[in-house]
């Protein structure tokens, strides 16, 4: 049966080597001259001006946000780039519900370095910071790439940067400027040059459908496919230094784990026991996978080394035990059970045993997992208004509900922990969604084609 | 009565052959509700001449009301026990599969689209083991008996209210041979 074709479209654009292109010089960075330095990097194959999968709605701004005036960069050379460049980081600072991106329109000026910026100008905007740039091309398809952020009151240069990149990173190099803008602003990493992977399900002409597990840039631009199936695919989790992908693939009938690599495609199937096969989640230090086996008759949580060797039972109880997450510390497993006759969230030592309730309120809590602090769990929660995604704070134990959809699924917590990524339907269709861990910010990414499901956002997978 | 009988007999002999795996006479298609049948590979229906025909398995196809003709039991929201219906229906598929031990059946569990896919895929699969602990308890040799659960990516019933999601929480009952 040849429910599977397995793609490897993902290496040129992630195989690329982990390029630190940034040797900082920190003290610099105050400094009015730009300071420094670039180089890289490789992968010509990759085409930079993306298709456009889809629609970014911002259902809710935030009170408070930082304005901020992204001017467009300048370009020597003629055709889309520079545009693009500035296109990304003001989508990116919008989205992130911190910023309040003032319209092109109302710019009194255009400048493309700190030197030409009128402060005054700005000011009247009431703009607080100003980012500017440009882009030229070096050559052998590669451009460099210029800008500054620069703070309006203080009529200063925050910080700066040049890189040389290939043509097929601008939309990475966009993202990592809109990160840097935002640590600079904010105090918080950006978790911009991110990844997600979710599913998208499409109709075949048949009448059947077409499950593909993909891998898109954080903003959903870029996908590639890294598998796809006649049969339902679930639950993609990341490795955590984000080379990895274990999932949940029907193919053959039957919920198996799989572990793929991200950038070749090869993959290794962790465990095909009887009964269902589910839930995949990795230890922090990604050594081990906990899991849903029911091969012991009833699904009940196990834990193996990430190659599945090792296999032990970590929960032993009647009723369901499913979707166990880590706590960063590796200390605990917060997991589904229906103990209590309906679902609530329990916790329990890694090594199983030790278990005890967490979640009291609302008919249902599932599929929980840690913020990177550790100090909040995600959730789905059912309080009356339909299935909504919840935010417990396990220091005051209060919960929040942070989406205003019915029927969500799946969140999943950006690696700064400021944005909740999660699937929800719109329009009868499975759409994602992200809120601001505050629940101040929230948009839903809309792609053009099929229904789109089960998000997991990557860890910080290159550090900078 | 006589001749509805003797229908029986027919049908009874003509399962028995399918289910003998020497050649599939009919597709396997249930003519009872439901049934989205992943598992199943009929399609059912009309033949290359042209005439209608309706496939059944072991019940009567002349009584509605015989629970070897329902191939589905429903469940309740977030429970995998099954109702008094549901107990009947598997204990019927069970005395009958008991009796026909070259027969084998996959339980097919699903659940609605409400709450989470993975939770749902363990409720579908506990849905399952409900009724095959039944068909177990009354003498079905376990390795005549499969589950599995589809969780929530299976429904049969595409709205969302009550009336589709009481249709998608169920346990398929699906005869292989």
């Amino acid at each position: 049966m040849q429910d599977i074709i397995l793609t490897f479209k993902l290496s040129t654009f992630y195989l690329a080597p982990m390029v630190n292109f940034r040797i900082q010089i920190k003290n610099l960075l105050r400094l009015t001259f730009i300071p420094v330095l670039f180089c890289l990097s490789i992968s010509p194959s990759v085409v930079w001006a993306q298709e456009q999968p889809l629609d970014i709605i911002i259902t809710e701004g935030v009170e408070g946000a930082i304005p901020i005036a992204v001017v467009p960069f300048e370009s020597s050379t003629a055709g889309d780039p520079p545009q693009i460049i500035s296109d990304i980081i003001e989508a990116d600072l919008a989205r992130s519900g911190r910023f309040e991106t003032v319209p092109r329109e109302d710019f009194l000026g255009q400048p493309t370095t700190f030197n030409q910026v009128r402060f005054k100008d700005w000011r009247l905007l009431k703009v607080d910071a100003v980012v500017v740039g440009k882009v030229s091309a070096a050559g052998g398809g590669q451009y460099d790439v210029q800008f500054e952020l620069v703070d309006v009151f203080e009529g200063r240069q925050m910080t700066g940067w040049r890189y040389r990149v290939d043509g097929g990173k601008m939309r990475k190099v966009a993202h990592q400027i809109a990160d840097i803008i935002y640590k600079q602003l904010t105090g918080i990493d950006g978790a911009f040059d991110t990844r997600i992977a979710y599913v998208t399900v499409q109709k075949t002409a048949s009448g059947g459908g077409s499950y593909l597990l993909q891998v898109a840039d954080s903003d959903g631009y870029g996908p590639s496919t890294a598998l796809t199936s006649s049969q339902p695919i679930l639950s993609p989790a990341w490795s955590p230094n984000g080379s990895r992908l274990a999932y949940v693939s029907f193919e053959g009938r039957k919920p198996k784990i799989f572990v793929q690599n991200v950038a070749d495609g090869r993959r290794v199937k962790l465990a095909d026991y009887p009964g269902i096969n589910s839930a995949p989640a990795w230890s922090p230090d990604g050594s081990r996978i906990a899991m849903t086996l029911s091969r012991d008759g009833n699904p009940e949580i196990y834990v193996a080394d990430s190659s599945g060797g090792n296999l032990r039972r970590l929960t032993k109880h009647g009723a369901i035990d499913t979707e166990p997450a880590w706590s960063p510390d590796g200390q605990t497993i917060v997991f589904t059970s229906g103990r209590s006759g309906k679902a609530q969230i329990y916790r329990m030592n890694a090594n199983g045993g030790g278990v005890s309730r967490i979640t009291f309120d609302g008919k249902y809590n599932a599929r929980a997992s840690f913020s990177p602090d550790g100090n909040q769990l995600v959730m789905i929660t059912e309080r009356g208004r339909g299935y909504q995604v919840g935010l417990l704070d396990m220091r005051t134990n209060a919960t929040k509900v942070l989406s205003d959809t019915r029927l969500d699924e799946s969140p999943s917590f950006a690696p700064n922990g400021a944005m909740i990524i999660y699937g929800t339907q719109s329009g009868g269709r499975g759409v994602l969604a992200a809120v601001s861990s505050d629940g101040r910010a929230s948009q839903i990414l809309k792609f053009q084609e099929g229904a789109v499901r089960e998000p997991a956002w990557s860890p910080f997978n290159r550090k900078l | 009565m006589r001749k509805s009988l003797a229908l029986i007999v027919i049908v009874m002999l003509a399962f028995n052959l399918a289910a003998c795996g020497k050649k599939k006479v009919v597709e396997n298609v249930p003519i009872a509700e439901g049934g989205s049948g992943d598992g199943g590979d009929g399609t059912g229906g009309v033949g290359s001449d042209g005439i209608e025909g309706s496939q059944f398995g072991p019940g009567n196809p002349d009584d509605p009301n015989d629970p070897l003709n329902k191939r589905v039991v429903y469940f309740e929201y977030d429970s995998p026990n099954l109702d008094a219906e549901g107990q009947i229906i598997a204990e019927a598929h069970a005395q009958w599969l008991a009796s026909n031990p070259g027969v084998t059946v996959v339980l097919e569990g699903h659940a609605d689209e409400r709450g989470t896919r993975e939770y749902n895929l363990a409720l579908g699969e506990n849905r399952a083991q409900s009724v095959m602990q039944v068909m177990q308890g009354m003498g079905v040799s376990g390795s005549n008996i499969q589950s599995i659960s589809y969780g929530e990516e299976r429904p049969v019933a595409l709205g969302a209210d009550e009336s589709s999601w009481s249709l998608n929480r169920r346990v398929e009952i699906i005869y292989g041979n």
